[in-house]
């Protein structure tokens, strides 16, 4: 712990308060629109002040928490945390469009021994409702200085920072009680809030509009399937020119250093290793942040919140409610946030089956596994002139992932994780603009992720690899190539007994090993598999032309199916316990997803096999 | 305690049995919902629904025509019927 004196920002959850943790720290953090974004403990300075720890605290509607990261918040405050400080001011936020709603948390919290700013966030907004609050009257009525603030346009940090100061410098504002139940606090704060809006303001006009369409009954699925239908054909159309860039830059330098490095150990390691095993990866980073594009907008703007009202149904069918969705949702970027959002879900067996059922939500790490094998062996045509028939594919092979992921959701609250149902309760916040420097914030952090985990997981992985695939060298007479002879090809061959009955060469079941560290691995290994088989024609044609002259399709579409329900990453595991708390649930895990493959992966062969 | 309806208050429906347009003042919560759903009127009313308010049932699921999504003072809620039914409307 430092000395600094600890600030929390609490508040409700879409008041804005992460962007004002954002406006005055300057620390990246993730903003989001639905309620359980905060999950983490995220901490910095005020505005530069490092005598000032600023915590950001999970949005809550009250001090009895309802959820694990609402906990989080409660523990806090009370100073019941372990690992935490009982804070030694506290910043509420306050939605000035939703006065009356927000401070019957200010007032809960007045009851606490904490000083108190109140930041009144949003005033743009209630301006433009035509909202008018008296500062200086609610100011007095609580019993605590009010600040306003725009966050997004760092509006008023100055203030709210030298009230903050002020607050830390003074002895604790005499606590005040409202009332024990929920109905008395909720009282007060109406008295409170009619007493200091000296107008009502008109309404959000455009989220009614917004909402008529996006929230009607026919139209309103309609649109939610179209939007994620475009994403996907996104993730593969759009992405395609800059991924053609890079994939001829790693050529580039392949045929480089092939013509200027003597031939030997240093150019296979660059050329096999490195270039075919990294750049392999490193060719789908387009992909990815198309991907995290749709994602942050869909967050940003408000309407993620309205895809969880109308997956509602669908959830409920498997067992869930439609908050679940946001969580998977997040998944199909990476599993390990999906996992960490499921806190939000106030249900202890709907949030175990919903973090147990998160891989299978198809991640973007699998993205180069099926853009590989797709782009190998399904013809690139158009079906009605619209939709590509690669695209096709690919939406089919996420759709597997999520019809999947319900009916296992439905069998584990039917047996491990049975219990009542949670019901569905969510607050849909007002549409925004999407904000364009956080979107820009979330993809650079993306990008910035995946080039690291590109050289360090990735690159180590590979190196590894290819060392395990030029040793031992080819005996005298060789008729194979010479990895067949090498370690990597001994294991590939030892694992091809298990792997034969659903198709897999040894080159696949050697892959399958390193794709455990991250799953992109699985065609980094590949590459470097089969660099090391044939140098020539690989560095030639690439790696999608070669395995479409060495794989049959029974065997490519069972590697697919492989890769819906295949058992996840390191990462995930570690997430999952974690979240979980032991070994007994991310054991439980990677059994059921790992028979599960198997047995999708093994009828798909057969069937296959069988009729081609 | 909680306000229950007395004798000659007027006749109230519950929101949870309303479609897409109907609007009111929010009248009472079910009291002896504290039988069966403990806290569920403390949810509600952390997440917004007080007595006097305006609401409107704005919209419905496709499927089922559950859950709803109802606008209430400055706010818009999304929940299923059977927690809507815990709250009762004086029609406009």
């Amino acid at each position: 712990m430092t000395t600094a004196s600890l600030v929390a920002i609490v508040g409700n959850p879409n008041c804005g308060k992460s962007a004002l943790f954002n406006a005055l720290t300057g620390l990246r953090q993730k903003v989001a629109n639905y309620p359980g974004a905060t999950v983490e403990r995220r901490s910095g300075s005020l505005l530069g002040d490092t005598n000032i720890e600023l915590i950001d605290l999970p949005g809550s509607y009250s001090l009895t928490p309802r959820s694990p990261d609402e906990t989080v918040t409660h523990d806090v405050l009370l100073g019941t945390y372990a690992s935490e400080k009982k804070p030694a001011a506290i910043i509420c936020v306050i939605d000035a469009t939703n006065l009356s709603q927000q401070l019957r948390f200010a007032v809960e919290l007045r009851s606490l021994d904490i000083p108190m700013v109140i930041a009144l966030n949003m005033v743009d907004l209630a301006e433009r409702e035509r909202i008018t609050i008296d500062i200086k009257l609610l100011s007095e009525k609580l019993g605590v200085p009010v600040v306003e603030t725009v966050a997004v346009r760092k509006r008023g940090l100055e203030a709210l920072k030298s009230k903050v100061l002020a607050a830390l410098a003074a002895p604790a504002q005499p606590s005040a009680d409202y009332g024990s139940t929920v109905k008395e606090r909720q009282r007060a704060a109406q008295t409170i809030a009619s007493d200091v809006t000296l107008s009502e303001g008109i309404g959000h006009k455009t989220t009614r509009i917004l909402d008529s369409i996006l929230l009607h009954p026919a139209l309103g699925v309609a649109i939610l399937a179209t939007v994620l239908f475009t994403m996907f054909q996104a993730v593969f159309a759009w992405a395609e020119a800059p991924m053609d860039m890079i994939d001829a830059g790693i050529g580039w330098l392949q045929v480089l250093f092939t013509e200027t490095l003597e031939d030997g150990l240093f150019l296979s390691l660059l050329n096999d290793g490195l270039l075919a095993g990294v750049g392999a990866v490193v060719v789908f980073l387009p992909q990815i942040l198309m991907l995290f594009l749709f994602i942050l907008i869909l967050e940003s703007t408000g309407y993620m919140a309205r895809a969880a009202f109308l997956m509602d149904r669908l959830m409920a069918s498997a067992g869930l409610n439609g908050r679940a969705f946001i969580p998977l949702l997040s998944s199909f970027a990476c599993a390990v946030p999906g996992i960490m959002a499921a806190r939000s879900i106030s249900n202890k067996k709907d949030r175990l089956t919903t973090i147990l059922i998160a891989p299978l939500m198809t991640c973007s790490a699998r993205l180069p596994v099926y853009t590989v094998i797709i782009s190998a062996f399904i013809p690139n045509i158009n079906i009605g002139g619209i939709f590509g028939l690669q695209g096709l594919v690919l939406f089919c092979l996420y759709l597997m992932g999520i019809v999947a992921a319900l009916v296992v959701a439905a069998v584990l609250k039917r047996t491990v994780a049975r219990g009542p149902a949670d019901t569905f309760m969510l607050e849909l916040p007002k549409y925004q603009a999407p904000n364009l420097r956080f979107v820009m914030i979330g993809l650079y952090e993306r990008a910035r992720l995946f080039l690291k985990r590109a050289g360090t997981i990735i690159l180590a992985s590979t190196v590894v690899l290819w060392m395990l695939g030029v040793w031992p060298g080819p005996p005298e007479g060789a008729t194979e190539p010479a990895v067949a002879y090498s370690l990597i090809g001994i294991i590939g061959s030892g694992l091809q007994v298990i792997f034969e009955p659903i198709g897999f060469n040894w080159e696949i079941s050697a892959a399958l090993v390193p794709g455990m560290a991250a799953r992109e691995v699985a065609i980094a290994a590949l590459g470097t598999v089969y660099s090391l088989a044939g140098s020539e024609e690989m560095i030639e044609a690439g790696l999608v032309a070669t395995l479409n002259g060495l794989w049959s399709l029974p065997t490519a579409l069972s590697f697919l199916v492989w890769f819906v329900f295949a058992p996840q990453c390191l990462s995930t595991i570690a997430v999952t316990r974690r979240e979980t708390g032991g070994w007994k649930w991310p054991s439980f895990m990677l059994a059921y997803l790992f028979v599960l493959a198997y047995t999708a992966s093994f009828i798909t062969y057969q069937t296959a096999s069988a009729l081609l | 305690m909680d306000g229950s309806p007395a004798t000659n208050t007027p006749v109230l429906t519950a929101l949870g049995t309303l479609s897409p347009g109907a609007a009111g003042r929010l009248a009472a919560f079910d009291t002896k919902a504290h039988l069966t759903a403990p806290d569920m009127i403390d949810r509600l009313r952390e997440i917004g629904f007080a007595e006097g308010l305006n609401v409107e049932l704005l919209h419905h699921s496709l499927f089922g025509k559950d859950p709803i999504v109802v606008r209430v003072g400055a706010m818009t809620v999304a929940l299923r019927r059977r927690e809507a039914n815990l709250i009762r409307i004086q029609l406009a």
